[in-house]
């Protein structure tokens, strides 16, 4: 073990140092200086809207692009210069990229019989293989003949079979309706825990990313901006841009009108009201903005009696979901904000549209981020 | 109007114009090569005759039998198939780097190299192919430029030989393999090659292993529009082949012209046809297992 590695908090398997990419010399940075650390047998994500540099990070490392700054180890093995046919990572790609000329069979033993393997240790690893996936009985098909969900799963044992140090996956179901999407997310889950292999995911969809992963990058214009299991970047999220990128926020900006303890007092002119938020204490008058997630927010009708969070609305609009709704609720100051409640009875909706409601939060609800 | 009506009529139309443009001339060619040559407009015996007893049949395959009696023909046929298929070949050896090299160009550089690959259609083949002769010939601009920098002392023997006919069937029929090999390979998926790069392909295996099995219908097309007409290619042998350079075309143009004996050359063309069926149907087999 180097010194290095003893020295960090997680054992790195692979480690990716202050690696910078830019498509055009001088140009922007694709990848900016991204320096990260993943454990053995981890489950990682990294996510991020379209552009960010999560597909370039993934394509780096899988050895299709080379980094123009950095360097990227995987299991202590510095892999610049080394080609992307020779690298111990196998990459699931996008569009599956199934060679169509061969069969399912074919195109999961297609890695064993470049490695010059004969064909009676391919076949029973090939078979093996289309079991771990649920495919045995389609193995003699060819691509075309396959529906979406069942061209992602030989795409996956495709990758697998070689057992790479590390499996990078790319959108792997973004191809997929939502219904099947939901399953495979508990399905690759299942399969990663079952054969251990380290797996990278690149996704921009954060249910995907945080329903699977143990922890998530979160990338924006070619940085990570934050690091952290599913609940950390959700509930503490490290700046704005996180908290509107990861689910669905309301934001309010306003300045400190007094502390009182571990709180603050904020004082939000769009809403028109002291917001009692936990914080350590600023000074009074510091701009701040807070972030409160529309299933923290408690509604009631009718109205209480105004206090500490609590506020007063008109719902203008309601989406209906099945497991819950979304409420949209015009404040007296005419600013809207987003609420959500699950619809835990069968009949008779809690709430109409048009009906005067009343809105109450915690303290410990608000995330407050200085500007 | 009804859908199944509609269907119809747009699927009548090319069925219209085969008939009407290669069944008919075929059936007129099949008939003739049936008859006997005879003095006279037009120089061959009527296939049927009004005599005395009504309606009689004249036929013959005396034309076919002669086209097996003389090794002339046999020669020629045989040449004429080692003339394309050579030429086939190198076409392909040259109009794969070149299809796969603008493929892998920038994107805006494509449309002007492809341009340039059409180019030579703006002028008459017939012009292009004299042109050759101007720079073959003994006294030719190559031979005189080879002689002008020591290279040579004398001139070399360019035209009016095989190397010529080669030269000239290559020259004028690439484009016909480039266009085809360019619309197969753009279709190829440059992530397929990154997934052969990612399963341990170098370049070179996943050339072999991806790109040249689902190239394979742009060759057979390529082939196909290069190996036909050269089989019956007449002008470039005539040309630049000089008198003994033995091609089907060639015979099948003295046949017609210069002996004036439809009927033969109507039995060499309809010959030639049958031979070229058995390429096309092979070519169109493996097309259909590919897409099976």
């Amino acid at each position: 073990m180097s010194p290095r590695a003893a020295a960090s908090a997680i054992q790195p398997y692979l480690r990716l140092e202050h690696v910078v990419k830019r498509y055009a010399s001088g140009g922007p940075a694709a990848v900016d200086d991204v320096s990260l650390d993943i454990a053995r047998g981890e489950f990682f994500a990294l996510l991020g809207p379209s552009g960010c540099g999560k597909t370039t990070l993934l394509r780096l490392v899988a050895g299709f692009e080379r980094p123009d700054e950095g360097r990227i180890l995987l299991d202590d093995a510095d892999m610049a210069g080394v080609p992307a046919y020779a690298r111990p990572v196998n990459m699931m790609f996008q569009s599956y990229a199934l060679f169509p000329h061969m069969t399912v069979a074919q195109n999961v033993g297609f890695g064993l019989k470049q490695d010059g393997l004969g064909r009676r240790e391919i076949a029973p690893r090939v078979a093996a293989m289309l079991d771990l996936v649920k495919l045995g009985r389609l193995a003699a098909r060819k691509p075309h003949q396959l529906s979406g969900g069942e061209r992602q799963r030989v795409a996956l044992a495709r990758a697998l079979i070689k057992e790479p140090k590390l499996l990078l996956l790319d959108e792997p179901l973004a191809a997929l309706d939502r219904k099947l999407r939901e399953e495979t997310r508990f399905e690759l889950v299942r399969i990663q825990r079952r054969i251990g292999i380290t797996f990278l995911l690149v996704t921009h969809d954060q249910e995907e990313a945080m329903s699977m992963a143990s922890r998530i990058a979160v990338m924006s214009q070619g940085k990570i901006v934050q690091l952290g299991t599913p609940p950390e970047i959700y509930e503490t999220p490290a700046n704005r841009f996180v908290a509107d990128f990861i689910g669905t926020v309301n934001f309010f900006t306003g300045h400190v009108a007094g502390t009182d303890g571990p709180l603050l007092h904020v004082f939000c002119p769009d809403a028109g009201a002291v917001f009692t938020v936990e914080h350590e204490p600023l000074a009074a008058g510091a701009d701040v903005a807070i972030a409160l997630r529309p299933e923290k927010i408690a509604l009631e009708a009718p109205p209480a009696e105004p206090g500490r969070n609590r506020l007063v609305g008109r719902i203008a609009a309601i989406a209906y979901r099945g497991d819950a709704s979304s409420y949209e609720i015009e404040l007296a100051t005419g600013r809207t904000l987003r609420a959500t409640l699950p619809n835990t009875r069968r009949r008779a909706p809690p709430f109409a549209v048009g009906q005067s409601i009343g809105l109450a939060f915690e303290p410990g609800a608000c995330v407050v981020f200085r500007p | 109007m009804s859908d199944a009506f509609r269907r119809r009529a747009v699927l009548a139309l090319p069925f219209a114009w085969l008939a009407l443009f290669f069944l008919v001339p075929f059936l007129i060619v099949l008939k003739i090569s049936l008859a006997e040559t005879a003095i006279g407009v037009p120089p061959y015996t009527p296939l049927l005759e009004r005599g005395e007893g009504g309606w009689s049949l004249h036929a013959t395959v005396a034309n076919y039998q002669f086209l097996f009696s003389d090794s002339l023909y046999l020669r020629a046929y045989l040449n004429a198939i080692k003339f394309a298929g050579v030429s086939t070949l190198v076409c392909l050896l040259l109009g794969y780097p070149m299809a796969y090299g603008i493929v892998r160009a920038p994107r805006a550089w494509r449309g002007l190299l492809l341009l340039l690959v059409i180019l030579p259609f703006w002028t008459s083949f017939l012009i292009r192919v004299y042109a050759w002769i101007g720079l073959l010939k003994g006294n030719g601009v190559i031979n005189n430029l080879l002689l002008a920098t020591g290279l040579i002392h004398e001139p070399l023997a360019l035209l009016n030989n095989a190397f010529a006919v080669y030269l000239g069937i290559v020259y004028s029929y690439l484009p016909f393999m480039v266009l085809p090999l360019y619309a197969q390979l753009e279709k190829l998926d440059p992530a397929l090659l990154e997934a052969a790069a990612d399963l341990g392909c170098r370049p070179w295996q996943a050339f072999g292993r991806v790109t040249l099995p689902l190239s394979l219908p742009g060759i057979a097309a390529g082939a196909l529009l290069v190996f036909i007409p050269a089989v019956g290619e007449f002008v470039i042998p005539d040309l630049l082949g000089g008198p003994d350079t033995l091609m089907i075309g060639k015979v099948l143009w003295d046949e017609f012209f210069t002996n004036r004996d439809w009927p033969v050359a109507s039995a060499v063309a309809v010959a030639m046809l049958v031979l070229l069926l058995v390429p096309m149907g092979f070519v169109r087999r493996l097309l259909q297992e590919e897409t099976a």
